[in-house]
């Protein structure tokens, strides 16, 4: 195992976040502020509770999740993209360094940035409404294994992009519209019955629920259900990039 | 002696159909420096490429310090560091940063101190600190050479090093390269100056459409090149060479109307005079005489463009008649 290897590249790409600390941690900090000071404190105090939770309350771990899932992807896919796209991606394919290693590196570091992202805006929102976490060792699992699973799928995402157009594509097209669809700003209950059949198949909806659930122990779908997903998830992400690591699928000729 | 690259029967034939190597066998020795000559779209990035792990081959195998690079990747990668022809950095990484990076990546602990030693070397030790996007071409250029240092490698392959580089540069550049080999680096470079190869290689392999043409010692090489041939048009041909003159380094050629002379250019007696009285005697006539010299630069272009040429040559032999 090259443990040097994993800790230059997880170091190189944390070192982008301080570098570019605006864009990657104050930036979403600032924008889930606002969905806070608008949903949560302007329009909720007009709405009556959700589950019996107050509706700012409510949004805070679907809004975490929102922004849990776009950075995870943003992160991992840029990480890899970018030394892709400049050509220094040379240096890691001559290296002495495992598949393995490699995803480690670039995926932990995506993840880890994430995560941090995700624990800022707990805070943040602290300063706006009030919450508790009934369940903080289901809360911080489902942190983590969404911010991998994501991480993990942005690697995918920037591995396949061969321009800057693919590599927005599928956050902007698809995560963020399933993000916003799957319960973030509302509970499933509240949708009418056809539409909550429908959402059953939009993957986010699992992960908002049980996220939800470590927070206030309300949920819209069985919790053995959402972790279940999310583990599937994760092991398809897994099994593909074994498979592009294997094939050579993209980054080597 | 232990050959520490070995290449068999390598061979690559990209997605697209288009083969850019064929049946490529070649050992570079430990210690030396060895010149890869070829025109552009010859297949050198290519065999690099496939020796450092970027690109897979498709047929052969290669082992670097008998580890092969598919099966023993971990340790034949150790050993090899490479600068490719492409100048690719993170423009707003530190330089020392980039070097730091390169060095772990390889699976060394961190060193400062070598780290040190090597930018001084490069003269890059005062930007340690600057962001790289500030640097100018030639000191990203040094660089990446500092980058494929960094972690000690025995091999260091350089990819047209200086493609597009000024002259005081370039003979910078070969300094330094002469003073790795000095330290016990075995290096590949890969060039499309003549020049550069004469200059620099221990040995020289010439390779075009994706074959090696030719691997030979430059000391070889250079004898050919110290060679120069006079050669005669006769008005009447001449069956064979005459007895009186067979002791003499000449040969016929085509159908006997061309009696060539080869003698070294660096020797003081070259013998033409000689040689031209005893023609005299012989009472052979001439019509017109000119030199050739075979430079590197031919013997090159003579394999490059070989059976064209000849072709050529041919068509204005005949046309001469
Ligand atoms: N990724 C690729 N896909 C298809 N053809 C390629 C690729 N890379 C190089 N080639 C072709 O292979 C040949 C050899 O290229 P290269 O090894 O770069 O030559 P050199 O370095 O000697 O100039 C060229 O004709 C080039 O067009
Ligand atoms: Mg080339």
């Amino acid at each position: 195992m090259n443990l040097h290897g994993i800790g230059a590249i997880y170091k190189f790409e944390m070192a982008r976040t301080w570098r570019t600390l605006m864009q990657s941690i104050a930036s979403p900090v600032l924008s889930t502020s606002l969905y806070f000071i608008v949903f949560g404190a302007a329009i909720g105090s007009r709405m009556g509770e959700v589950e019996g939770v107050s509706y700012g309350a409510f949004i805070i771990p679907g809004l975490i999740m929102l922004a849990l899932l776009g950075e995870s992807i943003s992160n991992a896919s840029f990480g890899i993209f970018f030394p892709k796209f400049s050509g220094t991606i040379y240096e890691v394919l001559s290296a002495p360094v495992s598949a393995f290693e490699i995803v480690a590196g670039y995926v932990g570091a995506a993840a880890t940035k994430s995560i941090l992202l995700g624990l800022l805006i707990l805070i943040t929102a602290r300063f706006f409404v009030d919450y508790e976490i009934l369940h903080p060792f289901w809360m911080i699992t489902f942190l983590v294994l969404t911010a991998v699973t994501f991480s993990l799928f942005g690697f995918i995402i920037g591995i396949w992009a061969d321009d800057f157009q693919k590599l927005q594509v599928i956050p902007l097209m698809i995560v963020t519209p399933l993000t916003f669809l799957g319960g973030a700003f509302y509970s499933i209950s509240m949708l009418p019955e056809f539409w909550q059949k429908v959402t059953l198949f939009n993957p986010v909806v699992y992960l908002i629920s049980g996220f939800r659930w470590a927070f206030y122990g309300v949920s819209d779908v069985n919790l053995g259900l959402s972790v279940g997903m999310t583990l599937l998830f994760l092991v398809l992400c897994l099994t593909t990039i074994w498979w592009i690591f294997r094939t050579g699928y993209r980054i080597k000729t | 002696m232990e050959p520490i690259i070995s290449i068999k029967g390598l061979g690559k034939t990209y997605a697209g159909g288009f083969t850019a190597l064929q049946n490529i066998d070649l050992e570079i020795q430990r210690g030396e420096i060895f010149a890869l000559l070829g025109p552009n779209g010859a297949g050198k990035t290519t065999l690099i490429s496939i020796v450092c792990g970027i690109v897979n081959p498709s047929q052969g195998n290669v082992t670097v310090s008998d580890f092969d690079i598919q099966r023993d990747y971990r340790s034949a990668r150790r050993a090899i560091g490479l600068v490719p022809q492409e100048i690719s950095t993170d423009s707003f990484e530190s330089v020392w940063g980039a070097v730091k990076f390169s060095r772990g990546l390889f699976g060394k602990p961190p060193n400062p101190a070598h780290l040190e030693k090597i930018l001084r070397q490069l003269s890059l030790w005062e930007k340690k600190d600057n962001k790289i996007i500030t640097l100018s071409g030639g000191m990203k250029r040094r660089l990446m050479i500092a980058k494929a240092l960094s972690h000690e490698p025995s091999v260091l392959f350089l990819d047209e090093p200086t493609a597009g580089v000024d002259v005081e540069l370039r003979q910078d550049m070969w300094e330094m390269v002469r003073g790795l080999r000095d330290s016990g680096v075995t290096v590949i470079l890969t060039t499309h100056y003549i020049e550069e190869a004469e200059e620099m290689a221990d040995r020289v392999g010439v390779i075009n459409r994706g074959e090696l043409v030719l691997v030979e010692d430059k000391k070889t090489l250079m004898q050919k090149m110290g060679e120069k041939e006079l050669s005669l048009q006769l008005p009447e041909p001449l069956q064979k060479i005459p007895d009186s003159l067979a002791d003499l380094p000449l040969r016929l050629n085509g159908d006997g109307s061309q009696l060539i002379y080869r003698f070294d250019i660096k020797s003081e007696n070259t013998g033409i005079a000689e040689f031209l009285r005893r023609l005299n005697s012989a009472n052979i006539e001439f019509r017109d005489l000119h030199t050739r010299e075979s430079s590197l630069e031919e013997i090159f272009v003579n394999l490059v463009h070989g059976a064209r040429r000849e072709h050529e040559k041919q068509l204005s032999g005949e046309t001469q008649e």
